[in-house]
């Protein structure tokens, strides 16, 4: 087996242990805290799949993850508690967002996409700021966690924490079979040349903005997540500085691997909570060690970890 | 009668400020290999960039099977049914052999026996086994294979071949020659850009020369083999 796969495997049951941990350390503070970590390295793995296998740095990732956050938040304030409504329609939002914001920013490239998408994420959280009737400023409270009957009680941190683990184990197998597909093979092409593949015939607008939509939606799937683990909503979901960190995460954890953002969630976020706990300083030491894990890694933490002695190829001939 | 496959008629353009063609004519029939010649800047690798609106048309037309596709984008000009194997091959360095191969299929065409990866291997045996590598670990020649092979899994109805053996050691050249000649003989319609004269006059029907920007000569295999003063003077031959 694919040696990427392996690893997706290991992290994916290394997380699925984690309640055991905190039941035989007696810490179950760590399930509420890897709870978090496996739903941003859901939103990670989406950033993925465009940043990483298209070549989108999209500097605004996070307003789809605000929006799915949103959507859970606003739906119950009005009384829909309904869990097979909040989760398809967070799914929708964001999808529909994307396509918005996909279809106007990958008209263009470069700097102009990252500048792009990045006043896209503010005009959501300076959007989420003005609408003071779902709290403004100040976020927006949530009574309870969204409701599956008797068949999936989220308001048990366990049942949670094992939903929000599945989900990540699904995405994860999704996204190899996605990037091993023709679709995203294409995707891979798309980033090395896309003149090149309109030469070839290929659409490749057509394509990108679907790989910007499916991002969007499964982004907008952790912000329902999130929105269930915290029952908080705030605009500060959709800030830039939120897009920095998953952009982070990606790069950190070794971009166009999928693994790799799950492992960049969970040491980015780790390393933020134990330094926080040391030195009011921690932005800098985290800087410096996510410093040198790219600058040593040039595929982040999953180059680190899948690295093996180069086997000495054919040479070419001709 | 029957529309030519490619017809180029009075075709100008150019990058910025600067016109690089000025009323570039030319015609490919079905079943036809034409070649483009001309020594280095003279405008070969533009006309075959502006048929396939790579580069934009200020002026002329270019038209496939009676339809003017001028104003089009570069996707659906290859879908009308051309493949461009371009200079300096473009293959994706970050796919295997088989993913450029496999993820470009396409019968555009509705060829009735379309392109397939086994045909393709048929054709360039050495492929075989550099299956499952990288593009960016294939030699030149084992590239240039690679590059036509990914422009015929789109089963092209006219395949433009820009400097497809330039930088080539002699024997992948005469392999490269030799792939071509069997397309011709199943009738594919190619357009060749190159400077050998030799294996052009054997392999083409008609060929045109082009001298900064315009067609200054046009002719078949034994009129331009028999004319060394002209292959002089705008070849350099």
């Amino acid at each position: 087996m694919d040696r990427t796969k392996v690893l997706a495997m290991l992290t994916v049951l290394g997380l699925a242990l984690v309640p055991v941990a905190a039941w035989a350390f007696d810490e179950p503070f760590w399930i509420d805290l890897f709870a978090r970590v496996a739903i941003f390295a859901i939103a990670a793995l989406s950033l993925d799949l465009i940043l990483g296998f298209a070549g989108l740095v999209s500097f605004g990732h996070a307003i789809y993850m605000g929006l799915g956050a949103y959507t859970v938040g606003i739906l119950s304030y009005h009384g829909i508690t309904a869990g097979l409504v909040h989760f398809p329609a967070a799914i929708v939002v964001s999808a529909l967002a994307a396509l918005m914001i996909g279809a106007i920013s990958l008209r263009t490239s470069g700097v102009f996409f990252i500048m792009i998408t990045l006043a896209f994420g503010q005009m959501g959280y300076f959007l989420a700021i003005s609408i003071n009737a779902y709290g403004g400023d100040d976020g927006l409270s949530i009574n309870r966690q969204s409701d599956f009957g008797s068949l999936l009680r989220l308001d048990d941190l366990h049942v949670f924490y094992y939903l929000v683990i599945v989900i990540l184990a699904a995405l994860l197998w999704l996204g190899f079979r996605l990037v091993n597909s023709r679709f995203g093979l294409l995707l891979q092409a798309i980033r090395f040349n896309e003149r090149r593949m309109n030469a070839l015939g290929f659409p490749t607008f057509r394509y990108k903005l679907a790989a910007f939509v499916i991002s969007g939606a499964v982004c907008g799937l952790a912000g329902a997540l999130l929105a269930n683990l915290t029952l908080f909503v705030s605009p500060s979901l959709m800030h830039w500085f939120r897009s920095g960190e998953l952009l982070v995460m990606v790069i950190a954890g070794g971009m166009a691997t999928l693994v790799g953002p799950v492992l960049g969630a969970i040491i980015y976020l780790m390393l933020e909570h134990v330094l926080a706990g040391l030195t009011v300083h921690w932005p800098a030491v985290l800087g410096a060690i996510l410093l040198l894990i790219v600058l040593f890694g040039k595929q982040g933490l999953a180059g680190i970890l899948l690295a093996r002695k180069k086997v000495k190829e054919a040479k070419p001939h001709g | 009668m029957t529309a030519p496959l490619l017809a180029v008629t009075d075709l100008q353009s150019g990058y910025g400020d600067s016109q690089v063609l000025f009323g570039v004519t030319l015609q490919v029939h079905q079943g036809e290999v034409v070649s483009l010649l001309g020594r280095n800047g003279m405008g070969k690798t533009t006309t075959i960039s502006t048929i396939m609106g790579i580069v934009r048309a200020r002026a002329g037309e270019v038209a496939i099977a009676g339809e003017t596709v001028t104003a089009l984008p570069t996707f659906r000009i290859a879908h009308r049914g051309i493949g461009l194997v371009p200079e300096g091959r473009q293959i994706f360095p970050n796919l295997t052999v088989s993913e450029n191969l496999i993820a470009m299929a396409a019968n555009r065409t509705g060829r009735p026996q379309p392109w397939t990866l086994p045909r393709v291997l048929d054709l360039f045996p050495a492929l075989n086994a550099r299956l499952h590598s990288p593009g960016s670990l294939l030699s030149g020649g084992e590239q240039q294979m690679l590059a036509i092979g990914r422009a015929l899994m789109t089963n092209p109805k006219l395949l433009i071949l820009d400097e497809a053996t330039e930088g080539l050691a002699p024997l992948i050249r005469e392999d490269i020659w030799r792939v071509l000649e069997r397309l011709r003989a199943a009738g594919q319609s190619i357009i060749v850009v190159d400077k050998n004269i030799d294996a052009l006059t054997r392999i083409a029907t008609r060929h045109y020369i082009l001298e900064k920007g315009r067609i200054v000569w046009t002719g078949t295999s034994a009129e331009l083999r028999g004319n060394p003063d002209l292959q002089h003077r705008y070849i350099g031959v």
